[in-house]
């Protein structure tokens, strides 16, 4: 078997264009993708046309002052504004498809904002030629409007609460440069409790209904903290995660781009590799007693896996330039890689048996490969319930799916490493077996 | 039909009624054959008749469904119709790689031996692919020899030759002969059958028909004009 491997390794590497692409293939899409994830995806350019006045940017909410251009920033942050002189040219923009959107302020907001009375309007066009990019721009503007809604809220209740809290229990006020001295409930009603003894009667009783108005309404008063603070947020949000790890996008992205490469370069070497036997006419001569039929499968199997391994550790290495890996993972990167390595051998060498011919099983490997790899990454509720099910039974039967749940509990510790690699090693014999028959008919 | 072998020789090689099904064909039906040392049998037929099936289950490529061989498949070298040869490789490189396969003693020295015996020193370097035809069959029918078996099995060693090449291929093959092994070969080129071999195995149908020296098949149909005429008519007389 050994003489076997070497041969085949010389093959290969007397094959430069199939090397080169080998060695190129896994720096090219990790640069590509370390790129991709280390920047983040483009601002939409939005038209801006705001038209309120320098001067009243800020407003006053009692002795508070909120500035509008502060509260406005984390929306500029989240777009490329382009500064426009009025409506009509914003809305030209959109129209001529120079920006996606317009965001139009009308000068009158911050006086809405300043009565409380008059909720705040601004102004969005879309173009929507492009639903998913509109669709983004969409979000991303309500979101921050949203936000600011939030942030400001939170002010009017803060403000809101401190009055209350002078109605309550008293103090200084200021208001149009004059300060007051604000009685407050409490005061008014120990001043009352102590001039009650030296009223008459009838006086007594209509003092002691003052005095009853002013206890209730200092009680209830107390409960004005927890209604105000949940006017901003009515509804708080407790999410819990059931199922699946902590794993952020960008680590998941790369345990992807790993499985896809490991799937794409193994397939392909194990089924090419097995029908070229057929195709140089050796397979009759090797198997006449040379070499055993179960002996050949063996090492297409760890030729293919090894320069797998091989090139998926060299794309981690270029990805690691990109992104934070977990080095000290990787004694688990070796063990989900060859596992995964050897499933899709195993893949590639039930191809490469039932083509019986290098261009044909190239061809089966990579019209099997895409969908599958496509199928195993749709998310649950994305399609039906039944439909989901149906993903799930064919994504179970081919190594793409175990191979990323391996790949993603060795690379970033999400989900266990254990029930994957029995998956794939089941995979791995029952591919073996198919192979091992198909081969009765491959000479 | 009995079998001819060498006068005072033993044989090396002997197949009894060797049987095998394809489905419900019958590709073989009830072979016989034997060859003595260094005997050059020619096995001749139609289309279809088994010539492969029959080289096939003496190699070891394929199991019969009944009779014996009375060689193991690795004591017979077997050279294939087709050249199985790796194109990416060298010359030495494909010997080399049979050589230690087949487990031989001195790797290195039956490199040296075949590429003496097929005269291919000066092209031991150069890939396979860049060989000519009668230049890989050479190094097809050496890769076949590695081991140094007693019985050498040659399937259509000429097919696909020019005549220069296809005579320098019988120049090597009948060297093989004279050095004591046993070469069975396939032909569909009656002349060759005539010219070169000690025996002639005819087969049609899956069956044995006759075996016997080429003169021994003209007689038995009387006077033809040429061999090919005589076998020719052999087949007819039988229905084939």
């Amino acid at each position: 078997m050994r003489w076997l491997l070497l041969k085949d390794l010389r093959i290969l590497r007397r094959s430069p264009l199939l090397v080169a692409l080998l060695v190129l293939y896994p720096i090219v899409i990790a640069t590509l993708i370390g790129f991709a994830l280390s920047r983040g995806p483009d601002k939409p350019r939005v038209a801006l046309y705001n038209a309120v006045a320098p001067s009243q940017n800020k407003i006053r909410l009692g002795g508070e002052t909120i500035d509008l251009s502060q509260q406005s920033r984390a929306l500029f942050d989240a777009i490329d504004p382009v500064r426009v002189d009025s409506r009509r040219e914003a809305i030209r923009k959109v129209r001529d498809g120079d920006v996606l959107g317009a965001l139009v302020i009308p000068a009158d907001i911050a006086a809405r904002l300043q009565s409380t009375l008059r909720p705040g309007r601004v102004e969005v066009f879309y173009n929507a030629e492009d639903p998913a990019k509109r669709q983004f721009v969409e979000n991303t503007i309500k979101s921050q409007v949203q936000t600011a809604n939030q942030a400001l809220t939170k002010k009017i209740a803060e403000e809101a609460l401190r009055l209350l809290n002078l109605i309550r229990s008293g103090g200084d006020y200021s208001f149009l440069g004059q300060r007051f001295d604000v009685l407050g409930l409490e005061r008014s009603e120990a001043i009352l409790r102590a001039a009650r003894p030296r009223l008459a009667p009838t006086e007594r009783r209509e003092v002691d209904r003052v005095i009853a108005f002013a206890s209730l309404a200092r009680q209830d008063l107390a409960f004005s903290d927890e209604v105000l603070s949940a006017v901003g947020t009515p509804i708080r949000v407790d999410a819990t995660v059931l199922n699946g790890g902590s794993t952020s996008l960008t680590s998941f992205a790369v345990a992807i781009a790993v499985a896809v490469s490991l799937m794409f370069i193994t397939v392909l070497l194990a089924a090419g590799s097995l029908a070229l036997e057929r195709e140089e006419n050796a397979f009759p001569r090797l198997v006449r007693g040379l070499v055993s039929r179960g002996a050949l499968l063996l090492e297409k199997a760890g030729l293919a896996a090894v320069c797998a391994l091989a090139v998926s550790l060299l794309m981690l290495a270029f990805l690691g330039l990109f992104v934070d890996l977990r080095w000290e993972r990787f004694p688990l990167w070796l063990v989900g890689i060859v596992a995964g390595g050897l499933a899709f051998a195993a893949l590639g060498l039930a191809l490469g048996a039932v083509a019986r011919e290098v261009r044909a099983a190239s061809l089966l490997a990579f019209m099997l490969a895409l969908p599958l790899a496509f199928l195993a990454l749709v998310p649950s509720g994305a399609v039906s319930a039944g439909l989901y099910d149906v993903i799930r039974v064919i994504s179970a039967a081919f190594p793409f799916k175990p191979t990323l749940d391996a790949l993603n509990a060795a690379l970033n510790d999400s989900g266990g490493l254990g029930l994957p690699l029995l998956h794939l090693a089941i995979l791995s014999a029952a591919f073996g077996a198919i192979s091992r028959l198909a081969l009765r008919r491959f000479a | 039909m009995e079998t001819r072998t060498a006068v005072g020789t033993e044989a090396v090689l002997e197949a009894r009624g060797l049987v095998k099904r394809f489905g419900e064909r019958k590709a073989l039906r009830n072979v016989s054959l034997s060859a003595a040392r260094g005997e050059l049998v020619a096995v001749i037929g139609p289309n279809g008749a088994g010539k492969t099936t029959l080289l096939s289950i003496l190699a070891g490529i394929e199991r019969p469904d009944g009779g014996s061989v009375s060689k193991a498949p690795h004591e017979i070298g077997w050279v294939p119709q087709q050249a199985g040869l790796y194109g990416k490789l060298s010359v030495a490189e494909n010997l080399e790689l049979f050589a230690r396969l087949e487990k031989v003693a001195d790797p290195r020295g039956a490199v040296e031996r075949m590429l003496e015996l097929t005269d291919l020193r000066e092209r031991a370097k150069d890939q396979v692919a860049t060989l000519s035809g009668g230049n890989r069959q050479r190094v097809n029918i050496a890769i076949g020899l590695l081991a140094e078996p007693d019985v050498l099995l040659l399937d259509e060693p000429s097919a696909a030759l020019d005549p220069r090449q296809r005579e320098r291929v019988w120049e090597f093959v009948l060297r093989l002969a004279g050095g004591g092994t046993t070469v069975l070969y396939s032909t569909h080129n009656v002349q060759e059958a005539e010219h070169h071999a000690a025996q002639v195995v005819v087969l049609a149908d899956g069956e044995r028909l006759f075996a016997g020296s080429p003169r021994e098949l003209e007689a038995t149909v009387g006077p033809a004009s040429d061999f090919e005429s005589a076998f020719m008519s052999f087949l007819h007389e039988r229905g084939h």
